[in-house]
């Protein structure tokens, strides 16, 4: 088998590591929290970084009237799916397809990512700033508008008494490298025919 | 009279012996401070101390946690006293482990910690101590640093040579100070010789659990016995107690039980009486004492109370028990690590005597007996000596090892703390205690492995060491540091009630396996509500049950109605919290009783009584959050005759 359809077939089978990794960790620091309070998001489910993290960040949030993190969210239930279909169709275009089809992958890839994290970023905005109106705690910005409270969509930021960080973790890692290796096993199929073509 | 007026005397000249004495010293020992005493007692600022010490509250019944070498205090441990801010002894659930044979006790006397060992080293898995008022022996997790067990020790009186634990912790013990008859009876108290007995208690220790089960007593004459420790490595199967009062004085002891020149250090082989029990041994005697266990899942206490002790006769058991002759009311009894050596300090002598276990063991095979005490073979003193501390000071007490070949011996008339070298007996070092020195502790001191790296002296007297407080006045711990030939004082610091003994261990091997907090999932409280939706208000004639939650920062429910007088109300109070060092506390306006203090994941209980009409408020006397004023509710209480339905609820709005 041709070196560009090995990695083809590992490209479409790593964002499958989503599934044991998580995606995404937000934490938040404070003096009073010497382990910080941390969420970590995977594909199908939010998980406590330590024990009872999310009940407590749930606690801390409701000072500030925002919503409980919900058990469950719709994405938890699209997302693997989206990721077993992408699967499953680079798997059949490493098989069965020849290079270019590589690329198609990859743009498929690139795009669903890109939505995937736009929804994120709604959701996260959501979260901040759509809050409570009998909130125990009302901060407002410096103009007087409210205050949000949205964790950043990427990095670190100062919210109140917390530090938030908010990074990919394994899994995204994993996605990327699907991703990335895709483009890559595009370029080196393409290097493969032109040789070929040169040797017959 | 008389001879009262004689010891004093003699004592007076003493006093002046030793003031004398401590002049040439004290010129010279003036080093501690100028060296850098500070910098090695200091732990900066979130920074955690290398011990953990745990000093008996003496007669305030508990048992206060300490770091070391900083002397800082952590936390007091309630165990035999009712504590007013942990609601122990007072909330339904720990009531029951201050039950007794003689009801509810809410106060008792705590002397000696021992922790538990595993092949002779502290294994950081519990901590006994004894009380000696009621005799009692407590058990504390130090995963929680909770009392979960308390046993009561019957036919004892003054449980003072306690609470020793074995190599393995096979068994903890306990033994009478106090000779009483025994079973109990109405007798002249002058017929006291011959008649009173004292017993010794070998109580077994479960190796998973922990748990105490009063195995047997061994009837001795009617001495008083007054301190033990257990054999170590070659000697371990083998207990030794020290007796005072062999002359069986049953007034003014001081001058009675002062007439011999020796007192007797017993010798208990206990493996063998332990197979002799084991084979059906020993006769069944009946009995009433307490056993009192904690439940971290019901985070109840149930006590028990049991009825019967298997009482063993050691002329049933011969060849298990010898008389070791030792000089003048020996008081501390303390093994080496190696087991070899056996430390009695004849507290009326100036001398410390050692005896040899090998040397024991021998003239035991020999049989070279001097004659017998009840049937009791006693050694003769010196066939079994194996070498005396000449002059070491004044009223020895006790001794603790560093593991180099040194040991360190308290004295109490002397007020010092002398080191000198096993097996050459020569007095290495001496220092100062402000004052009148009990105990001595070394982490690990009296185990096979001790970590010498620092010696607590134990005061009983502080006088003018600390700004003055009116008539009553701290007791005391100093800090030596060992680690050099000379011993240097480090630090002075406060105790709590009077430090008898204590027992220190490194904090690596348990600061990992603190617990955090109560998991809800695994609260099997009957009363317990472990969501919102389980909150409610049930009447039963005319007790009515609460079944409250907190969580920041409010009770669910926070108001109740149809409360009427003469009710008894429970509240079972669940804390919701599910994170580190968040408790609640709740106290209700009128409720003959403490608060209630309630860890993350806990249910605990008070009953109020409300006795006049009106509203009344309760709130949360932890300073748990920001919104920690507002967590408060309201309870209406109507007439007896009142129809008013219960009812409750949390934030049903002021629309």
């Amino acid at each position: 088998m041709k070196k560009s359809k090995i990695l083809m077939l590992l490209a479409a089978l790593l964002p499958l590591g989503l599934f044991i990794f998580p995606l995404w960790n937000i934490t938040l620091e404070a003096p009073q929290y010497p382990i910080p309070l941390g969420m970590n998001i995977h594909i199908n489910d939010f998980s406590d970084a330590h024990p009872y993290d999310i009940k407590n960040i749930n606690l801390m949030n409701h000072y500030v009237g925002m919503k409980y993190i919900p058990d469950a969210i719709p994405e938890f239930k699209i997302f693997p799916i989206g990721i077993l279909i992408t699967t499953f169709i680079g798997l059949v275009i490493g098989f069965k397809f020849n290079y270019k089809w590589f690329l198609a992958w990859f743009i498929l890839m690139v795009v669903l990512s890109s939505a995937g994290l736009y929804d994120f970023y709604l959701w996260n905005h959501d979260y901040g700033h759509d809050l409570d109106p009998k909130a125990i705690l009302k901060f407002t910005n410096a103009d007087g508008s409210p205050m949000g409270f949205q964790p950043p969509f990427f990095g670190s930021k100062e919210i109140l008494n917390f530090r938030v960080h908010s990074y990919p973790r394994l899994g995204a890692l994993f996605l990327s490298l699907g991703i990335g290796l895709s483009l890559f096993s595009y370029f080196i199929g393409k290097k493969e025919r032109h040789s070929s073509s040169i040797t017959i | 009279m008389k001879n009262t007026f004689k010891i004093s005397l003699g004592f007076l000249m003493i006093a002046v012996a030793i003031t004398s004495c401590n002049n040439g010293n004290s010129s010279k020992s003036k080093g501690a401070l100028s060296s850098s005493a500070a910098e090695k007692v200091y732990i900066a600022p979130g920074e955690h101390d290398e011990f953990y010490a745990f000093l008996s509250g003496g007669f305030s019944g508990q048992l206060a946690v300490y770091g070391l070498p900083s002397g800082r205090l952590f936390k007091v441990i309630p165990v035999f006293s009712v504590d007013a801010e942990k609601a122990y002894g007072f909330n339904e659930e720990t009531k029951p482990m201050l039950n007794t044979s003689h009801g509810f006790i809410p106060w008792g006397d705590s002397h000696h910690p021992d922790m538990s060992q595993t092949n002779g080293e502290l294994d950081g898995r519990w901590i006994f101590i004894n009380e000696n008022n009621t005799p009692r022996i407590a058990r504390i997790d130090l995963t929680t640093f909770e009392t979960v067990e308390i046993l009561e020790i019957p036919n004892t009186a003054g449980n003072h040579s306690s609470s020793y634990v074995t190599d393995n912790t096979e068994y903890v013990i306990a033994g009478t100070r106090f000779s009483i008859p025994i079973p109990q009876r109405d007798m002249p108290i002058k017929d006291y010789k011959g008649n009173f007995k004292g017993t010794l208690s070998f109580i077994k220790v479960d190796p998973e659990s922990g748990e105490m089960n009063l195995k047997f007593q061994i009837l001795m004459p009617g001495f008083n016995y007054d301190k033990a420790h257990p054999g170590r490595g070659k000697s371990h199967g083998w207990f030794f107690y020290t007796t005072y009062n062999t002359e069986e004085a049953h007034t003014l002891l001081e001058v009675n039980a002062s007439q011999n020149d020796k007192d007797f250090i017993a010798a208990i082989n206990w493996k063998k009486i332990e197979a002799y029990v084991n084979n059906g041994g020993g006769k069944k005697m009946a009995a009433n004492y307490a056993h009192n266990v904690y439940d971290e899942s019901t985070h109840s206490a149930t006590s028990t109370m049991k009825k019967e002790v298997i009482m063993v006769d050691p002329a049933d058991v011969p060849g298990a028990i010898y008389f070791l002759p030792t000089p003048k009311s020996p008081h501390g009894c303390d093994i080496d690590p190696s087991g070899e050596y056996i430390v009695a300090s004849g507290k009326l002598s100036s001398n410390l005597t050692i005896h040899s276990f090998t040397k024991m063991l021998d003239a035991i095979e020999n049989e070279k007996f001097a004659g017998d005490a009840y049937g009791i073979p006693i050694l003769n003193f010196e066939d079994i000596l194996a070498g005396v501390v000449e002059q070491a000071g004044l009223g020895p007490l006790h001794t603790e090892f560093d593991g180099e070949g040194n040991a360190y011996t308290s004295f109490f008339i002397s007020s010092e703390v002398v080191k000198w070298k096993l097996g050459t007996w020569e007095v290495i070092d001496r220092k100062n205690t402000y004052y009148s020195v009990g105990h001595v502790m070394i982490p690990g001191g009296n185990s096979q492995k001790p970590y010498g790296k620092y010696l607590l002296a134990l005061n009983k007297i502080t006088k003018d060491r600390y700004l003055p407080t009116g008539p009553e006045v701290t007791q005391s711990a100093q800090l030596y540091d060992i680690t050099g030939g000379k011993m240097e004082l480090l630090l002075d610091f406060p105790t709590i009630g009077e430090p008898h003994y204590a027992a220190a261990i490194p904090a690596d091997l348990i600061k990992s396996k603190s617990k955090k907090l109560y998991k809800l999932e695994e609260n099997k409280h009957p009363y317990a509500a472990l969501t919102d939706d389980d909150t409610k208000v049930v009447r039963n004639g005319n007790e009515v049950h609460i079944y409250m939650t907190t969580i920041r920062s409010h009770f669910n429910p926070d108001n109740i109605e149809g409360i009427k007088v003469g009710d008894k109300v429970y509240f079972h109070v669940t804390n919701l919290e599910q994170d580190y060092d968040v408790p609640h506390g709740i106290a209700m306006i009128g409720a003959q009783t403490s608060e209630l203090l309630i860890m993350p994941g806990q249910t605990e209980t008070f009953i109020w009584y409300p006795k006049l009409v009106g509203v009344w408020p309760f709130y949360c006397t932890d300073f748990c959050s920001a919104l920690h004023q507002e967590m408060q509710g309201y309870v209406r209480v109507s007439p007896k005759d009142s129809d008013i339905e219960l009812s409750w609820g949390l934030g049903d709005d002021d629309e």
